[in-house]
């Protein structure tokens, strides 16, 4: 009896601890098929939609965007511009901006692709002991050429995390090398974490992130990301 | 080729794999732009926390550091900066600057050429161009 119960209880064990390390080790590999197909050289950065009640954070984020994935290796619309644009066009929200149909934008703009935001979170949420600011957005990429959907991932950031380690990867410690923060003239924590959110949403090199533009040494050499 | 020289230690072995840790500390990668506060300049804008003349201020400078450093402004930068002299009614160098985005990054042709073509521009006097 002993015997035979031995193989079973550790074929069991064997199991759990496969499961175990599967979790840790493999995260679903991200299907870049459309994005290499494409290979879009510019971006094309929309007004972020705003779920959260700060009204910040559309401006926050939107101009937080471009050094990511300039650093990238991609063309980004000078999103200022691009923003009086569609004002002079009557579109002052980003709602009805997400939803122009993308031959239009293709025609003004000349973008390959089109990055649509939408900020999830974004502010300090007050507790007895201690407050977080957090910011939160997701972000999808696409094809203004053919509509497909190039990719699509999410971020998050947040003020409770050790500030040494700010996790952006190599596009991460390039955009803070590049970048003087004037932090006490124009901006809140939220404004601070927005800018670390966005370097993870957007930034190249990171898992399952997005991948790297013809314009960095780095294009084409995806898959070994540069940690 | 020997293939089999990574596998027995030895002094090359040893230097390459210290060669390989340490380049990990020594170079480090070179942004591809010179940033500047570019990105807080354009949030600036967009808070409308300052006028057009002082950003062109803080843009030139950042050019200036750019060029003294060999370095490259990073997309959209100098079209920004052609949007605010446009609002101070220079359209000579928003113009100008536009152009510059265009020849820096081709990618950014159309929208360019949309930009300038929707611009009322003064009708320029053939007798005054220099």
């Amino acid at each position: 009896m002993q015997a035979n119960k031995l193989p079973a209880l550790r074929l069991t064990i064997l199991a759990i601890a496969a499961l175990l390390l599967s979790a840790c080790a493999t995260r679903q590999p991200y299907d870049y098929a459309a994005f290499k197909e494409a290979r879009p050289t510019s971006i094309l950065v929309l007004p972020p939609l705003n779920n959260s009640p700060d009204i910040n954070a559309t401006y926050s984020m939107m101009s937080q965007a471009t050094a990511p994935l300039a650093e990238s290796g991609y063309y980004v619309f000078p999103v200022t511009l691009v923003d009086e644009t569609f004002k002079q066009n009557g579109l002052t929200t980003p709602a009805d901006i997400h939803a122009i149909p993308i031959a239009k934008l293709r025609e003004i703009f000349g973008a390959d692709a089109g990055l649509y935001i939408s900020v999830k979170q974004y502010g300090t949420s007050y507790a007895i002991i201690t407050s977080e600011t957090r910011v939160t957005a997701e972000a999808r990429l696409v094809d203004l050429r053919s509509g497909r959907q190039l990719w699509a991932g999410s971020a998050t950031a947040s003020s409770a995390e050790d500030d040494s380690n700010s996790g952006g990867g190599l596009i991460g410690l390039l955009v803070k090398a590049a970048i003087r923060q004037i932090v006490e003239t124009i901006s809140s924590q939220g404004h601070v974490i927005a800018g670390r959110t966005s370097v993870r949403l957007l930034g190249a090199g990171r898992p399952n992130g997005i991948l790297y533009g013809h314009r960095s040494p780095m294009y084409q050499k995806d898959g070994m990301p540069a940690q | 080729m020997n293939f089999n020289r990574c596998a027995k230690p030895g002094p090359v072995w040893l230097a390459g794999l210290s060669a390989l840790l340490l380049s990990g500390c020594v170079t480090r990668p070179q942004p591809l732009y010179h940033w500047g506060d570019f990105q807080a300049q354009q949030y600036a804008y967009f808070k409308g926390d300052k006028g057009p003349e002082d950003g062109i201020q803080a843009l030139e400078k950042i050019r200036e550091e750019a060029k003294a450093q060999g370095r490259r402004v990073p997309p959209g930068f100098q079209a920004h900066l052609g949007l605010l002299y446009g609002q101070t009614g220079r359209t000579d160098l928003f113009e100008q600057n536009l152009q510059a985005e265009n020849l820096q990054f081709p990618e950014s042709s159309a929208y360019v050429k949309f930009l300038l073509n929707k611009t009322p521009k003064p009708q320029s006097n053939p007798d005054a161009s220099k």
